[in-house]
Formats: structure tokens, sequence, C-alpha cells
């Protein structure tokens, strides 16, 4: 029988590969009677879609909260180019 | 077919600066190491403008440079930072588990829906924040996974682990980061008494 802290190992490694059958089962049975374990997971989905939206934002041009170069370091970069 | 020639350098910083700049904080979270690795991006392709293929765009060829050099860069990060070897010891205080491996402290609900949280700036904060407690391996971890997407053979190549040891990293740091931010986002902002 998992305990909560083998599933939580498992949901973590479902994310990065498929898990072997008879691990899937017991994280799935698991899940169906384990209320933190289901919300656990549902958490750390939340977060992986959240990352991804933050980087799909973040990256087009016009983000929505850019970090910009500061000036003295646009300065700096632009000086070493030139002295190539 | 006639090859498309790179723009003029020095016009570089203006047009892709704070795109790079910004490519490199999501993942670095470190404003003087990323200027650092946007100059070297510029200088690398400077040296090596013969490698714009000019089939791609110029700031997709920069990326592609600036890529590498986080990658050179987490390298460094994970020979200065010695792995235990076998599964490091649970921290008692960070173990949300009893002695018979249920919780003993489940997840907290988090209320309402919180699936806008992306277009909050004060969210991308705390989860920085959040991420840059964790040690250097488990956060870069974490960043090549979950922002880069990269598969497990290449992370395991950049961090120097095996997959095994992967598998536990990445576990650990997911644990970390939704405990950091349950207690530094969520707690207050679920409904009452959740």
């Amino acid at each position: 029988m998992l305990s909560c802290k083998d599933v939580t190992q498992l949901i973590s490694e479902s994310m990065d590969r498929s898990l072997p059958m008879g691990k899937r089962i017991g994280v799935r049975i698991h899940l169906l009677i384990c209320r933190f374990c289901a919300r656990y997971r549902r958490q750390l989905l939340l977060i992986r879609d959240t990352v991804r939206q933050i980087i799909t934002a973040e990256e087009r041009p016009g983000a929505p909260f850019g970090e910009t170069l500061a000036p003295d370091a646009r300065e700096r970069i632009k000086a070493s180019l030139r002295n190539y | 077919m006639e090859k498309r020639e790179s723009s003029n350098p020095p016009d570089w910083v203006d047009r892709y600066g704070d795109y790079l700049f910004r490519f490199a904080m999501l993942r670095l979270r470190d404003r003087s190491a990323s200027e650092d690795l946007v100059q070297e991006t510029f200088l690398a392709a400077l040296k090596d403008r013969g490698s714009f293929a000019g089939n791609s765009s110029e700031a997709t060829w920069l990326v592609g440079i600036l890529k590498h050099k986080i990658s050179d860069h987490f390298r460094r990060q994970s020979r200065e930072e010695s792995l235990p070897v076998g599964d490091p010891p649970d921290m008692p205080e960070d173990n949300p588990f009893n002695a018979v491996g249920h919780w003993s402290t489940g997840p907290k609900d988090w209320g309402g829906n919180p699936a806008d949280l992306f277009r909050q700036k004060e969210f991308l904060d705390q989860f920085a924040k959040c991420l840059s407690s964790l040690s250097p391996n488990h956060a870069n971890a974490f960043t090549l996974r979950e922002i880069d997407g990269e598969n497990t053979e290449e992370i395991c190549k950049v961090l120097n682990v095996t997959e095994t040891n992967l598998w536990v990293i990445l576990h650990r740091a997911r644990m970390q980061l939704r405990r950091c931010l349950e207690i530094n986002w969520f707690r207050g902002r679920a409904g009452e008494g959740a």
C-alpha cells in the first residue's frame, strides 16, 4: 500500500515520465481516497500551467511585466561591442 | 539564394537587449548575472557572425546562443554545489509527513479560482522569491524542466546527476516551491477558514 509520502514522489515523477503500469494504478487508487494527495496534485499542475502562461506572456515583445536592462548596463554592453 | 546578413552589432543592444535580458532574468532571477550573460551572448554572436544562417530570425539566433550560456552557468553552479549522492535526509522541520508517511500537515485549500495568477505581477515576484529560496541545483532543475520544458535526459547532462537522482530533485523542488507559495501567497488570499 502506497503512503502519501510515496504518492507525492510518484505524482512528481508522473510529470516527468510515464509511470510503470503498477505504480500508475496504485497512484490512481490512492488519489480516489486521499483528498490531500489529490489536492497536492492539482496544485502542482496549477503551478506548471501558471509557469507556462507566465513564460508565454513574458517572452512576447511588449511583455506585461517586462524587465529591462538598466541604462548603465546597456551602455557597458554597447561599449564592449564597439571595442571588440 | 542570397544569404541574409545580420544587422549592425552596436544596434543589437537597443534592438534585442531587453528581450534577451528578460529571457535571462526569468531563468536566473539575478540582474547582474543576467546582464553578464547578455553581454557574453552579444560578444559570442559578434565573434561568430558566420553562424547566423539567415534562415531564422536574428532574435532566434541570439536566444539560441543565450540558452547555451545559461546552461553553462547552471553547469558551473552544479559543480560548485556538491550534491549528496543518495537521498539526503528529510529536514524534520520541513517534513509534512508523519512516521508512517501520511500527511501531518496537508496542503491547504487555495480557494477561489486561481487560474489567472499569471496576470499578476506580484505573483511573479513571489514565485521568483520562492524559486530563489531553493538550493541552486533544485531551482535550476525546476527551471530547465518547467520553464524550458527540457527532457530529463538533457537536464541530467547539464546538472551531472542520474535520472533517479533528478526525479528526487524535481520532487523536492516542487514540494518546497508549493509550500513556499502556500505560505507566502495563498495564505490570507484563500477564503476564510479554508
